[in-house]
This record gives structure tokens, C-alpha cells and sequence, in this order.
């Protein structure tokens, strides 16, 4: 599966690696952090830090994540799929 | 998980608040004795965290207008505007409302929360885009949810993200709803509104102005910022509250757009609630009439919070924003503004404490909002309490403000 970000094209594994390395960044390397982590539960981030790693993110991948979609995102990878499908609408 | 366990993180919360011996959030104003004074815990005390912008509350104009109108008309509605709770002076405020605009009509909620909740609820659906400023008030979030409608945030204030954001949405941008504050509430400052009217020129859709803090502060006649940033004809809504400037409680929307009305059958919050009571609406005419009709009460109001920011901030506190009704002061963290704020309400200073999540960027503040009604002795006593705290050893040890 492959999706185009302006002239880059980016696929699942891509974008998993990129979420994992900025969270890992964000929580300074003191959890280990997979598809499965829980981005609420597990990482102990406040709503304001989810907020901005979220804006982080869509700059990164030239996207907009409607905040609507937010409840149905719990794991690493519930984002890198929902990232995966606006990619590819975009 | 059990009904009550996810409260167990608040309650820990307030055990912190307990140990230190204070309840910010449940203070009682034990006797009200002006639009700037009021009794707490036994001592007079000076409120100045009462978004009571132009000190209308006692106004003797206003509280006669609602005594006439309870004498006359009752103490409430007992219904629904959509039902037996439209009365000749509701009808009559909406049409003052719209005219104070220059727009076509206006319609009155029961509160400033339900202006936002009604007007974006009634007016989104499913498949509408509406593009947030990032800090918007929780009123706008819960409107759009309760929509259901595609939200997209911005980055607060910044009008190329906006653009980039707006640009992403393709042909779906010219039918995007795009909602900001003229000056938001925590921090105190500005839309960059004149920019952002440029990006809905350039890109389309429509934009909905808040001006709940603005109302009757900014602008030549009070309009808010949208009269400041001279685009009132590019704001599709403006959206206000009767419960600062105008010193009731409600709220409303005016457009020039003609199907404002439609939305009265599509608004839940609109329909399913009573309407305000005879003696608020009747308080909140003539308020309104003495917010159009000078500007004596926004040029003492502009003198006292000049004043007052020149003076916190020649303290070397660290502050919001440049100048206005608002005032926030950024502490280090939330214990520090947790003490900041005991201390301060013992020297008989009343103003807001507000800590994260509710707060910007994490940042814990103290927030004082300036009234015309402060006195000059009133204004110069809430800034001898921050110099006082300054100074005061233990405070002073955290290094107050960021390194200033």
C-alpha cells in the first residue's frame, strides 16, 4: 500500500516508523512504543501533549485529522491507519 | 470500571487544593456589594476576575429596566422561544441587536454557552467542514460536536496554518465554516482578524466571529473586533454574550445572511430550553442601549486595564498578551500559581486561577479582567498586591514569571 504526500510517497510501515520515532522523542525514549501502544493509557501524555504531537503530525504528512475521528483513535496503530486512508484521500 | 472511577483523578486533584487549603473553583461571593466589590471569606474584597467589562451590573438604568419588566411581565418565561417563550421584548432586543450591526436579524439564546452550542448545531451537519482556531472556547467545540461536523483545528492565531489547512480542503474550503474569538478569553489576546478575512477572500467560505470578551470593549461603537479590524461585512456571524459587557446572562447571534432565521426549528439548544427571563432581557436593552450610545464607559475601561498591564508588567511579571480587559499572568507551574492565588485573595484580591488543561500550551495563570467601574484607588490596590507578591520572600524565591 502506497500513498503520495505532495511528491513523496509514503506506505504503512513508513508512517509507523515516523509516529514511533516523534512519540519516542516526546516521551524521551522511557517507554518502548509499537502499533499496539496505547496513546492515552500507555503514554502518559495530558490531552494538551496529544494535541500537538497531532499537529506535528499533520504537518508532517501534509494533512488535516479532523478532531471528530479522535475517539475512534486509541493505538499507534488506529493513527497510522486513519493517517494511511487521509493520505490517500489527499 | 465502576460508574464513579474515572473521577478518581479530580478528586485527587482537589485533596492537592484541600492540603493547601484553598478551593479556587468553589469560591463563594458570601455578599455582592458592587460591580468591583464583594465580600469572601468575611473580608471586603475587590473583584477582578468578573469579565464585568463595563461594571453594568448595578447600573441604576439597568436594574430599574428589570424591576419594571418583573413587575410587568413576571419572573420567567416558563417556555421555550419556539413555544410560549417569545415575548414582544425578546423579539425587540433581536431587532436592536441587529440594527447595532448593520445586519439583517439577530436571534437571542438563554445563555452565551447556548449562543455558540445553538447557532453551530443548528447550523453544521454531518458533512459540513468547520476550521477552529486551536483555542476556541469550549462552547465552540461542543457546538460542533453536538453538529457532528467535520472539525478541523488551527494553529491559535496563525493564519498561514489556517491557509494551508483551508487550501488542503480543495473545492470543500468555499462552504467551510471558519470560527475565531476577537480576544480569547485566557490569555487576552487578539485575532489576527484582518489576515484572516484576506484567507476567506482568497479561499472562500464563511466566518463566524465570537466576541463574547470583545463586545462593548473593542471597536469605535463596541462592535467588538470585528468594528476594530474594520471587516464587519465579511463576518458572516458574530456571536456575543449578555453576560460580561452587558452584565446579564444570555447570548446571541447576528447575520445578514437570510437564513439566520431558519436555524431557530434546526437548534436544539434554541429549542429545547426556556427562554430568558422578562427582567434579564429587559436589563440587557438598555445596557446595550448605554453600550451604543458612548464611549465614555470603553475609555475608562481602556485607561484601567492600560494602567494596570503597564504596571504588572513594569514588575517584570511575564504576561499574556499586549493590552486588554484581560490580564494573565504566567506562573512557573500550577503550585506556584495555587499559592499565588491564596495569597493574593488574603490580601483581598478576587481574580480567576487557571491551570492546564484548561489553559493554553500547558500554562498555569493568574487572570485578572478589568472592569471601567475599578477606581483608580481599586486598580492601584490589585497592583500593590502583585508588587507585594513580588517581593514576598517565599514567592519571590520561585523566580516569578519566565526568568523576567
Amino acid at each position: 500500500m502506497n500513498a503520495m504526500t505532495g511528491n513523496i510517497t509514503v506506505d504503512y510501515p513508513q508512517i509507523l516508523a515516523e509516529i514511533c520515532a516523534e512519540l519516542a522523542t516526546l516521551t524521551q525514549g522511557r517507554i518502548e512504543i509499537g502499533e499496539d501502544t496505547d496513546l492515552l493509557g500507555d503514554l502518559n501524555l495530558d490531552s494538551l501533549q496529544v494535541m500537538n504531537f497531532m499537529l506535528q503530525i499533520e504537518d508532517r504528512f501534509d494533512i488535516s485529522i479532523p478532531v471528530s475521528i479522535l475517539p475512534d483513535v486509541r493505538s499507534v496503530k488506529d493513527l497510522a491507519l486513519q493517517i494511511e486512508r487521509l493520505v490517500r484521500a489527499s | 470500571m465502576g460508574l464513579f472511577d474515572k473521577f478518581r483523578g479530580l478528586a485527587g486533584a482537589r485533596g492537592e487544593l484541600e492540603q493547601i487549603g484553598i478551593d479556587p473553583f468553589g469560591v463563594e461571593i458570601e455578599k455582592i456589594l458592587s460591580p468591583t466589590e464583594g465580600i469572601i471569606h468575611g473580608r471586603r474584597t475587590i473583584l477582578a476576575g468578573t469579565n464585568n467589562y463595563l461594571g453594568l451590573t448595578f447600573d441604576p438604568d439597568c436594574v430599574a429596566a428589570a424591576k419594571r419588566a418583573l413587575d410587568s411581565e413576571g419572573t420567567g418565561t416558563t417556555g421555550s422561544r419556539m413555544a410560549n417563550g417569545s415575548y414582544a421584548n425578546h423579539r425587540k432586543l433581536e431587532r436592536e441587536l441587529a440594527a447595532f450591526y448593520g445586519m439583517r436579524d439577530a436571534i437571542v439564546f438563554s445563555t452565551g454557552y447556548q449562543a455558540n452550542l445553538g447557532l453551530l448545531s443548528g447550523l453544521l451537519g454531518q458533512n459540513d467542514v468547520v476550521m477552529l482556531d486551536a483555542d476556541c472556547h469550549a462552547s465552540i467545540y461542543d457546538g460542533c460536536k453536538l453538529a457532528g461536523a467535520e472539525v478541523i483545528r488551527f494553529r491559535h492565531n496563525n493564519v498561514d496554518d489556517l491557509a494551508k489547512r483551508m487550501r488542503r480542503l480543495g473545492e470543500r474550503a468555499r462552504d467551510t465554516l471558519i470560527v475565531i474569538e476577537g480576544i480569547y478569553s485566557m490569555l487576552g489576546d487578539r485575532a489576527p482578524l484582518a489576515e484572516i478575512v484576506k484567507v476567506k477572500r482568497e479561499l472562500g467560505g464563511y466566518l463566524l466571529v465570537d466576541e463574547a470578551h470583545s463586545l462593548g470593549v473593542l471597536g469605535d461603537r463596541g462592535r467588538g473586533l470585528v468594528e476594530e479590524a474594520a471587516v464587519l461585512a465579511d463576518a458572516d456571524f458574530v456571536v456575543g454574550t449578555f453576560s460580561k459587557s452587558l452584565g446579564g446572562a444570555g447570548g446571541f447571534c447576528v447575520s445578514d445572511l437570510p437564513e439566520l432565521d431558519l436555524i431557530r426549528y434546526s437548534s436544539r439548544p434554541y429549542i429545547f430550553t426556556a427562554s430568558p427571563s422578562p427582567a434579564t432581557i429587559a436589563s440587557t436593552r438598555q445596557a446595550l442601549a448605554k453600550l451604543a450610545a458612548g464611549r465614555h464607559l470603553r475609555e475608562r475601561l481602556s485607561a484601567n486595564y492600560k494602567r494596570l498591564h503597564a504596571e504588572l508588567s513594569g514588575m517584570g511579571y511575564t504576561l499574556g498578551a499586549p493590552a486588554s480587559p484581560v490580564i494573565a499572568v504566567v506562573l512557573n507551574d500550577r503550585l506556584e500559581a495555587l499559592e499565588f492565588w491564596k495569597h493574593l485573595v488574603q490580601r483581598g484580591v478576587y481574580v480567576n486561577l487557571m491551570l492546564p488543561p484548561a489553559t493554553p500550551n500547558g500554562v498555569s495563570l493568574i487572570r485578572c479582567s478589568v472592569s471601567a467601574a475599578h477606581t483608580d484607588e481599586q486598580i492601584a490596590a490589585i497592583s500593590a498586591a502583585f508588587a507585594e507578591l513580588r517581593s514576598a520572600a517565599g514567592i519571590a524565591a520561585a523566580e516569578l514569571g519566565s526568568g523576567t
